[in-house]
């Protein structure tokens, strides 16, 4: 493996290693570039992974310092939780659901066709679903998808047949065990799923694509790639003519290293990238790294959420098996006539008892909420998951007192629902609960959202400088040798999961740093 | 469908954990129940066995599962005592929060909370006190360290770790057999 000196300047440095920079990594190592990627948490590999919810959160969860403010149910119920993701190597990918889906032509060009919708700060993207078609496919192919490439759909568990059934009777059309990154015949080295459930506590067996087990061990092999666990990127350093020289960050022991770089590209998650951006401040860069727009930070999107879980008079047993694979599709498109712009999808959900217990009503106590809990073994569940739309001041700053154990203020989350967002919301819980009430439910939970697994938007591509963070293939419109490569780069959050679209733009990038390296550009 | 076994495989065994050492349980079983009943309230080191036998009445009314006898709340309140050892500030929460809670039920039906006969007249006495940080405390703990007993969880038809069973791919993650034909 891979052992690159502090002083090495021609490296990569690429901060995070989930889908984003984890993909990233493996792709520039295959092409012989040098790369060295900072994670901030520990390495933890697939066999001790935990099924057990609050045992698996203290192993994995991203929990360190944050605060909230807004009006969302989230700051409330936890405000030092704005996001459940994870810190360790492979990042979110080691507890994502593994649905694989791609954006709409539409959702690439929200300005155009949802016009103006006062409140949004919408922006069409400087690419098209014609031109990331191809990064699509090489990512479909990558992470092994359900129903592409030829690979069959995974077995539709209790949870997923409860919803088809429901679905079938309200005459929804696209209904399905989903696009799933997740092995349902052995594949890549990688065998098949065992529906083994606790898909969001890590894959124990390896069925489900994670940069972890996949990207990472093989960027390794080649040589190139040197990925560093425990090191917290701190600051970006910059010379006088602005461009990247290298970051400085915290490593196992807390002692603080420069590593010299040719190229930094920050992937920690859209609340930690903007917050390291805005923490390398200096006198040339005053609000920020790559801040003269002004939009480092803001345009924070985390999707409409929300869920229905339903109550059947016989048992279900929803936690059996695949957590995500099931899909109804029919509300994905946009269809303004609802009473909304955007769409959203429905995907089967399940929790275990422990975390239905936190997350089914929060501060909620007395016989109405024990009453849905003993429920538990006769219930489905959904998931909601639609467009939410940008919003200036739904943002990541940097808390004014409280800093990290290195001295480094947290971020602050603020998020404000848009009407849209929450006119969505009431739809989506209305065809929730009639999909369930079509096959007999006794009773359905609109069950709020949980602090945000989808983070999106705070350094977004934009085609003019003044409009967004960063360029069409996520770099730096003010630093040339500063990418971007995350999903804080999306101009906008679709309907469905981010995951393929952040690997897929990876992909792309990749393609674009190798050639820049290669014609001396940066 | 296979079914979960939802019979308690949590035997009174912890329950009676404290005064079984020092006593037969059977000599004492058929004698002195109500002291057998009350040992794990003696355990308690910091907080007083009345304040332990109030909240465990205040646990079964934020949470009240008919199908769950006490032990499992015992369970999850007992670490109380402990919390209340290391810090005069926890100790004073729930002593305090009890008083309050006893003067209330003293002021509006002339017993202690605890005496109060219908659960529904102590869940208004609850509701009274519910933005307080004793009640917000106990409540966020308890939402954990109830659901969070792997002895609960059988009692609730959820199965917990299934990884080291080979998942549920030949144990029934598809074996739903009551819905309607598609």
């Amino acid at each position: 493996m891979a052992k690159f000196d502090l002083n090495d300047s021609s490296v990569v440095v690429i901060v995070g290693s989930g889908a984003g920079g984890g993909t990233l990594g493996n792709e520039l190592a295959q092409k012989g570039v040098k790369v060295v990627i900072l994670e901030a948490g520990p390495r933890i590999e697939n066999q001790d992974f935990i099924n057990d919810e609050w045992e698996s959160f203290s192993q994995l969860a991203w929990t360190d310092a944050r605060t909230t403010s807004g009006t969302w149910r989230v700051a409330k119920d936890f405000s030092g939780l704005p996001a459940w993701i994870v810190k360790a190597v492979g990042g979110s990918t080691v507890h994502w659901a593994g649905a694989s889906l791609r954006f709409d032509e539409h959702e690439f060009r929200v300005k155009s066709a949802y016009g103006n919708i006062p409140g949004a700060n919408l922006l069409d993207w400087p690419v098209t679903l014609a031109e990331m078609e191809p990064w699509y496919a090489k990512a479909e192919n990558k992470m092994g998808v359900t129903r592409t490439n030829g690979i069959p759909g995974l077995p539709g568990n209790n949870n997923f047949k409860v919803l088809e059934a429901g679905a079938k009777k309200l005459g929804y059309k696209t209904v399905h065990t989903g696009n799933m990154a997740i092995n349902s015949q052995p594949r890549d080295g990688r065998g098949s799923c065992q529906q083994i459930g606790f898909c969001f506590q890590g894959c124990k067996s390896g069925a489900k694509w994670s940069t972890l087990y996949t990207e990472i061990p093989k960027g390794e092999a080649t040589g190139n790639l040197e990925v560093r666990p425990s090191s917290m990127a701190v600051k970006i350093e910059h010379d006088a003519s602005g461009k990247v020289t290298g970051i400085v960050y915290a490593d196992e022991s807390g002692a603080m290293q420069r590593q010299k770089a040719r190229i930094v590209a920050v992937a920690g998650n859209s609340i930690e990238s903007p917050r390291l951006l805005l923490n390398s401040a200096s006198t040339m860069f005053p609000d920020g790294l790559g801040n003269s727009s002004g939009q480092v930070g803001r345009n924070y999107m985390r999707h409409m959420t929300g869920s229905v879980y339903a109550v059947f008079e016989k048992s279900v047993h929803m936690y059996r098996g695949t957590t995500m694979a099931g899909i109804i599709r029919d509300e994905a498109a946009n269809n303004p006539k609802r009473g909304f712009v955007g769409g959203y999808e429905m995907e089967t959900l399940s929790i275990g008892l422990p975390f239905m217990a936190a997350f089914l009503n929060p501060g909620a106590w007395g016989r109405p909420f024990t009453s849905a809990l003993d429920g538990y073994p006769r219930m489905a569940g959904m998931w909601l998951v639609g467009e939410d739309m940008p919003q200036e001041t739904n943002r990541i700053t940097l808390d004014p007192t409280v800093k990290d154990k290195f001295g480094q203020p947290v971020a602050s989350v603020h998020f404000d629902d848009h009407p849209n967002d929450l006119a969505m919301r009431a739809h989506a819980y209305k065809q929730g609960a009639a999909v369930y009430d079509a096959v007999g439910a006794t009773v359905t939970y609109p069950t709020p959202p949980y602090p945000s697994t989808h983070n999106l938007g705070t350094n977004r591509m934009s085609e003019k400088p003044r409009d967004g963070v960063v360029n069409k293939f996520g770099q730096s419109h003010d630093v040339k040798n500063l990418f971007v490569s995350d999903g804080s780069q999306f101009t906008s959050g679709a309907a469905c999961n981010p995951t393929l679209t952040i690997v897929a733009l990876a992909i792309r990038q990749a393609d674009y740093i190798a050639g820049a390296m290669q014609k001396k550009e940066i | 469908m296979r079914e979960v076994d939802r019979r308690s495989k949590h035997s009174r065994r912890v329950f009676l954990k404290g005064a079984a050492t020092a006593v037969p349980v059977v000599a004492v079983a058929t004698s002195v129940t109500v002291s057998i009943e009350d040992a794990w309230a003696e355990d308690a080191s910091t907080l007083s066995p009345a304040t332990m036998k109030t909240l465990l009445k205040v646990a079964r009314d934020i949470y009240p599962h008919d199908v769950l006898g006490d032990s499992y709340y015992i369970t999850a309140i007992k670490p109380w005592d402990g919390k209340a050892a290391k810090d005069p500030a926890v100790k004073s929460l729930i002593s305090d929060g009890i008083t309050r809670l006893d003067q209330n039920a003293r002021d509006r039906h002339k017993v202690a909370y605890a005496e109060v006969p219908w659960e529904a007249d102590r869940v208004v006495l609850l509701k009274e006190i519910e933005q307080s940080d004793f009640f917000q405390k106990v409540r966020g703990d308890l939402v954990v360290s109830l659901y969070n007993q792997k002895e609960v969880w059988p009692r609730f038809g959820y199965e917990g770790s299934s990884a080291e069973h080979g998942g549920y791919i030949n144990r029934g993650f598809a074996d739903i057999d009551w819905l309607p034909k598609a």
